[in-house]
């Protein structure tokens, strides 16, 4: 890492930290990443993490008596301690590694899920959840007979937690939301949602899979039963999530994937299950991946989220400045930038999203077309697929400028 | 990219001939792409001998696929199901004149696909109905 600690001054040196924004789309059209959201670039020092892993260390993990098992493991394992004290988690070994945000909330559905919930049990989500919270709960529900009530989303794109308040007395067991939209950019008031949850008896779960990597989430301050997030929109690589769930919960739940590494004892027809977290992570894991995590956290606690939330709001408040001079355009989402995270959904009459990007990419601007994985909310909003430009700490304003002066690009080819 | 929208593909999108519903009709069906939710319905009117005399689409998407589906439409007026039936990707390319890379090459053939599966009677338009002859 080069310089990145000095705050938003720095904003360059940032941008310097991640070799792939260095490129060019095609020759002479620099890149102009705008596609965040889906998933985040990665900086040179997680890159060297998980090469030198590969180049010096290389060795499958626990177990192993030599030398190089030995350092894969302490490293596997100090990595999931920076992740767990990266959110306020105080014990690493409620910190379990999954693939992504998805197995992580799959593996609650399947285990706590499967084991505690019975005919007629009541789960909340939200209208505005990504399709990862949403069929993981719909397929237990026709498995197990349980009801799903939804939150829903008001014109401004924000919970309507009015009606929250009265589906709390159905008496669920479960309330499972997203922190941060991925679509509306709407930071959901999480701490509040959580605790209305508890009055009712109701566990809590939030995806975070949008908020983790932008802004500082403190288990300890929100108080969630799990939280579930992935390295690879917070800068690390793909293939490797987190779940962390409240210790005795996950010692009362059962194991998920069977095999190595999961057990404390096999006989041929039964065993017995490990300790936390290894219960949970069958088989050898994503060793270089959880190396890279942690050297992901490393960077962006070195940066300060406080440093990254500051910066992404004033990217955010440039771009819906200049966005709103675009003719056509209708922005998603609440409007007042201090609400929302560094995402900007948006349609522009006559143009349909599709054309948008393809036109943007001409112009080496990547931005992303379609539902976004929430095709709920796009029903909700009647609308068939959005424009999303998202923002990271790598991008700066004159990355909107592009974006704008594509956008005008497009309105003159169909104008 | 300026190849890609060339000015067919933007007059068509903006200036469909055969953009409506035929009711009644003779043959009509509707599909989606579920990676983007472009969804088109297709209806023909087809006379005795079996020769396609009226054709209109509706629904909603980008301008390669709804420049596509009006392309499409003009060149079966006249012709008979038979020669529908024969129609391939490679025919509907022709008529758009443009390179699209695999996405987008998906909205350029959702037009055909739909054609086709209304004419066999199907239930679903399936990638195979793009490659026979």
């Amino acid at each position: 890492m080069t310089d990145s600690t000095s705050g938003e001054s720095s904003l360059n040196c940032w941008k310097n930290d991640f070799p792939v924004l260095k490129r060019e789309v095609r020759p002479g059209v620099p890149l102009v990443y705008l596609d965040s959201a889906a998933t985040s670039q990665k900086p040179e020092s997680v890159l060297t993490a998980m090469d030198t892993y590969y180049r010096l260390m290389n060795a499958n993990i626990h177990r192993g008596v030599h030398t190089l098992a030995e350092e894969a493991t302490a490293e596997y394992e100090s990595a999931r301690s920076r992740i767990a004290s990266f959110i306020g988690a105080r014990d690493p070994s409620e910190l379990i590694f999954t693939r992504n945000t998805t197995e992580s909330i799959n593996l609650v559905a399947q285990t706590w899920g499967r084991a505690k919930l019975q005919d007629g049990d009541v789960i909340i989500l939200t209208e505005m959840e990504h399709h990862s919270n949403l069929v993981p709960w719909q397929m237990l529900a026709a498995e197990k007979n349980l009801r799903l009530e939804f939150i829903p989303v008001n014109d401004k794109g924000e919970l309507d937690l009015d009606v929250y308040q009265k589906l709390l007395l159905l008496e669920p067991k479960l309330v499972s939301f997203i922190q941060m939209s991925n679509v509306l950019g709407t930071i959901n008031p999480a701490k509040e949602i959580i605790q209305m949850a508890k009055k009712s008896g109701a566990l809590t779960l939030l995806d975070a899979a949008q908020s983790v990597p932008h802004f500082s989430v403190n288990i300890q301050d929100l108080g969630p039963d799990f939280l579930a997030f992935s390295a690879h929109k917070m800068i690390g690589p793909t293939g490797i999530g987190a779940l962390w769930g409240r210790k005795t919960i996950l010692e009362n739940m059962p194991p998920f994937l069977g095999g190595g590494d999961m057990i404390k004892k096999v006989l041929l027809r039964s065993f017995i299950a490990n300790d936390l977290p290894h219960k949970f992570e069958a088989g050898t894991p994503a060793i270089a991946e959880a190396i890279g995590f942690g050297a992901a956290v490393d960077y962006l606690s070195a940066v300060g989220m406080e440093n990254i939330r500051k910066h992404e709001q004033r990217i955010v408040s440039y771009a819906m400045e200049r966005l709103s001079r675009v003719p056509g355009i209708h922005m998603m989402g609440p409007d007042q930038p201090d609400r929302k995270g560094g995402v900007i959904s948006f349609t522009i009459e006559g143009i349909h999203p599709h054309d948008i990007a393809q036109i943007l990419d001409s112009d080496g601007v990547a931005v992303r077309a379609g539902h976004h994985c929430a095709m709920p909310l796009h029903d909700k909003l009647g609308i068939n697929a959005t424009t999303r430009a998202s923002f990271y700490l790598y991008n700066d304003e004159s990355d909107i400028d592009r974006l704008v002066k594509g956008l005008d690009k497009a309105i003159n080819l169909f104008g | 990219m300026d190849d890609l929208y060339r000015e067919i593909i933007i007059e068509r999108y903006k200036n469909p001939a055969y953009r409506g519903e035929l009711e009644p009709n003779d043959i009509t069906f509707e599909d989606e792409n579920p990676l983007c939710g472009d969804h088109i319905r297709i209806d023909l009117r087809v006379n005795t001998e079996g020769v396609v005399s009226e054709a209109a689409f509706s629904g909603h998407g980008c301008a390669i696929s709804q420049a596509s589906a009006d392309l499409l439409l003009e060149s079966i007026i006249g012709k008979t199901l038979d020669h529908v039936r024969q129609l391939n990707k490679e025919d509907l390319l022709d008529m758009l004149g443009i390179e699209l890379g695999p996405v987008r090459l998906k909205c350029a053939l959702l037009p055909l696909k739909i054609l086709k599966a209304g004419v066999y009677g199907l239930g679903e338009a399936t990638d195979e109905l793009l490659e026979e002859k």
